[in-house]
């Protein structure tokens, strides 16, 4: 059966410097896979790409579509949503507001209200936040509308950048539980960029490892969780 | 007394008209952060292209919304064109283009229509009911469509999705891509708006002080200080910017400094307001946390 998403030879650049060399990768649908490394990798970058966000070359299948030359918006429109680090939210406007803008590209108004219900029912906070002014949350309380907004896109692929930073421990667990229900329940494929390395391998099915922008190795979470060498040489615990 | 209040009420008349112009600012400021300095001079454009309609025969109201139509194309085919390139650009090279636009558009007005002073035909006639001792039917009429047009873009961009879009854009440019909103035909719609009101407050004003290609100048000016001092991010600020503008220039101008020196009170408006208040009075505290 064809990936969902198959990553050749991708390299990215900002301005004159690159990032990214030859990188491959590929995602089955309805898995999750995490991409691990340390700082100035490429792991955010690599999500950027996949959102033609960053100047790319080589080739991204998704879907059966080549997303490379394509605008960050028609990349949306089929289905990618990106909560991105920093999260991303429209810091003015209030919790609903930024809910709505999530499936603004999908434009049906009864599935947004449907789907904002069902967010709400899966983040309660959110629900009790609504009309506030979505800068004035908490960092986990952005992180979680973050992650609502790219699921209001009704997405085939999540792309999640660094969802435990910068929160407490319980609410990256709490936050690392939802994702796995996602996943579960609404067979949302996910590509996760994570720092801390033994969260993600808990959650992802497979993972990639970035050293300096290239693949340095990968394989099933289990494997890479469990070889002593890699941990020591990599994951740094 | 009497006259005091005269002065109050045509001050709160003129200051609709610099209300109209601050908005008009504050679309584009708030889309792009830039503000554009043209804005005056496409709205002179816009009025004339008004006026010619009606030279043909058109009815005042046919050719109202005719223009409002044509300058919100016109406008929105200008970003395309002529900004869009400029969209990574450093503002230097925006305000350069801003001003180049601002000569064309002035330089065009005349060349097209003339620089002959043109009288401009009011749809709120003197036999209109609002006609009161205090306000001329014109400037009762000028505020009721200010309130109208602030009215309808609050509705706009509170309940409809392109609104909400578009304030996704302004605040967000990265993350409105994201969520997959094309963001540079936002900033195009923005501009196309903001023509679209700067016409407004042309053709409101014409029928006040006679139609010519330099019509604007003054009033681009009352317009800066009132969208500064209430907050150039604020529409509604900009609206009461324009009343406070507009009677302050009216009172001093009688009792103070006398008529000549009027533009003067636009002039130190801005810089006591940049100096003291840079957000101006009503200028948004966005919160944020990190």
């Amino acid at each position: 059966m064809p990936k969902l998403l198959e990553v050749n030879k991708l390299c990215a650049s900002y301005g004159a410097t690159q990032v990214l060399y030859d990188v491959d990768f590929d995602l089955e649908a309805g898995h999750i896979t995490a991409i691990l490394g340390a700082n100035g990798a490429g792991k955010t970058t690599t999500l950027r790409a996949l959102c033609q966000v960053v100047k790319t070359s080589g080739s991204i299948m998704f879907d059966g579509e080549q997303l490379v030359g394509k605008s960050t918006e028609a990349v949306v429109r089929m289905a990618v949503a990106h909560v991105p680090d920093g999260r991303g939210t429209f810091t003015g406007l209030s919790v609903e507001e930024n809910l709505r803008l999530g499936a603004y590209s999908r434009g049906n108004k009864a599935e947004m209200a449907e789907d904002m219900e069902r967010m709400f029912k899966r983040f309660p906070i959110l629900k009790q936040r609504r009309h506030q002014q979505a800068g004035t949350l908490s960092g986990g309380e952005q992180q979680m509308l973050a992650i609502s907004r790219a699921l209001m896109l009704r997405p085939k692929l999540l792309l999640l950048d660094e969802p435990s930073f910068g929160l407490a421990p319980l609410i990256v667990a709490e936050i690392f539980r939802i994702m796995r229900s996602i996943n579960q329940e609404d067979g949302v494929s996910m590509l996760l960029v994570e720092q801390n390395a033994s969260l993600a391998l808990d959650l992802a099915d497979h993972a990639y490892l970035l050293e300096t922008g290239r693949v340095a190795l990968h394989g099933p979470s289990e494997v890479i969780k469990n070889d002593e060498s890699v941990r020591r040489a990599y994951l740094g615990y | 007394m009497e006259g005091f209040l005269h002065q109050i009420f045509s001050g709160l008349a003129n200051g609709v008209i610099y209300g109209s112009v601050a908005l008009a600012l504050v679309m584009i400021y708030q889309s792009t952060h830039h503000i554009n300095f043209a804005q005056g001079e496409m709205a002179t454009f816009s009025t004339f292209v008004a006026w010619t309609l009606m030279q043909h025969g058109m009815p005042y109201w046919g050719a109202f919304f005719l223009t409002l139509a044509l300058s919100f194309v016109g406008a929105l085919v200008i970003q395309r064109v002529v900004l869009r390139p400029l969209e990574k650009a450093p503002a230097l090279n925006n305000v350069i283009v801003f001003i180049g636009l601002l000569l064309i558009f002035n330089a065009c007005s005349g060349w097209f229509f003339d620089h002959t002073i043109k009288s401009f035909d009011s749809p709120f006639n003197d036999s209109w009911m609002f006609d009161t001792k205090y306000f001329s039917a014109h400037q009762f009429g000028s505020v009721f469509v200010l309130l109208l047009v602030l009215l309808a873009l609050y509705l706009f961009f509170r309940f409809t999705s392109v609104g909400l879009a578009m304030r996704g854009a302004a605040q967000n440019p990265d993350s409105a891509r994201l969520v997959g909103i094309r963001v540079s035909w936002m900033l195009a719609l923005g501009w196309g708006l903001a023509a679209a009101i700067g016409a407004v407050a042309g053709m409101m004003i014409a029928p006040i002080v006679f139609l010519d290609p330099n019509m604007m100048l003054g009033i681009l000016l009352y317009g800066f200080a009132a969208a500064l001092l209430g907050g150039i991010d604020n529409p509604w600020g900009a609206v009461l910017g324009g009343f406070i503008v507009g009677v302050l220039e009216n009172v001093l101008g009688a009792y103070v400094i006398g008529t000549e020196l009027k533009l003067t009170v636009a002039l130190v408006l801005i810089v006591v307001t940049l100096t003291l208040k840079p957000n101006g009075l009503f200028g948004k505290h966005v919160v944020t946390r990190v």
